[in-house]
């Protein structure tokens, strides 16, 4: 359901995103979808990437991308010869796409991972997981930003 | 050395899944920023993180720019041993700590 509260949180995050845009130094370069994409190929090369089996968690609104917690969380048995060899975390339009990557084995006894990250503008968060077998699975969350990280002068 | 924040279960029974918790101070600069006088703050983040339990590693990070200051990385291991797990993370400016805990496996 669409409340006016959504919708005024909703405006306010694109005016604050249209005026962090305008007084971006020319020199930021922005990671994109394309590069997203580019930096996520690496990682999974040539093998289909899959959606499932993967959970990835972030809060949908967010009021500060200085601080956003993350849980990314994979289905599977872990064991010897089935479990998560690596979690992945990517992002949309940070200066650079990657966020984490994590390398973990049978004994890590579950597929799962938090962390905290940045975002500096409301944008898609993608998590990619690569099981033993070399399938790679994948989900993805929408997320609002309401201060943007990254852009800030120190204080 | 920067401060650390280790969770580590002090006694688990053998085969359980622990869950470990590690938080460390560090501003995480991104090289993104400017100062006062429009220059140029330089990158300065901890870019590896890996635990080894027994001598045996467990768990690696590679983090990016985009983790948030003050890294918080959970993640979890099966209780195998008695023993001591490490923590060391390495970064930009030859930047190396190390923190260890005890764990009784029963």
């Amino acid at each position: 359901m669409t409340t006016r509260r959504d919708v005024l949180i909703g405006a306010a995050s694109l005016a604050a995103g249209a005026g962090l845009v305008s007084v971006l130094p020319v020199t930021a370069a922005h990671a994109t979808p394309a590069s997203m994409d580019a930096a996520i190929k690496k990682v999974v090369g040539s093998a289909p990437l899959r959606k499932g089996k993967v959970t990835l968690s972030l809060p949908p609104l967010v009021e500060n991308g200085n601080t956003v917690s993350l849980e990314v969380s994979v289905e599977s048995p872990m064991t010897p010869d089935n479990h998560v060899k690596a979690i992945h975390v990517f992002n949309e339009k940070n200066p650079l796409p990657n966020v984490i990557s994590a390398r973990l084995g049978p004994r890590a006894g579950l597929g799962k991972l938090s962390t905290r990250m940045r975002l500096a503008d409301s944008q898609r968060v993608m998590a990619v997981a690569e099981l033993s077998d070399g399938s790679f699975w994948s989900d993805e969350v929408d997320v609002i930003v309401t201060i943007a990280a990254c852009l800030e002068d120190p204080g | 050395m920067a401060r650390t924040l280790i969770n580590v279960p002090k006694t688990a029974k053998k085969g359980e899944i622990i869950a470990i918790k590690t938080l460390i101070s560090h501003e995480m600069e991104t090289g993104y920023r400017h100062d006062n006088l429009g220059k140029a703050i330089p990158r300065d983040i901890i870019s590896l993180f890996v635990c080894t339990y027994n001598g045996q590693e467990i768990f690696r990070a590679e983090l990016h720019p985009a983790i948030a200051a003050n890294p918080f990385i959970a993640f979890n291991t099966v209780a195998t041993a008695s023993g001591t797990l490490e923590f060391k993370w390495t970064g930009d400016n030859g930047f190396s700590a190390t923190e260890q805990a005890t764990i009784t496996v029963e």
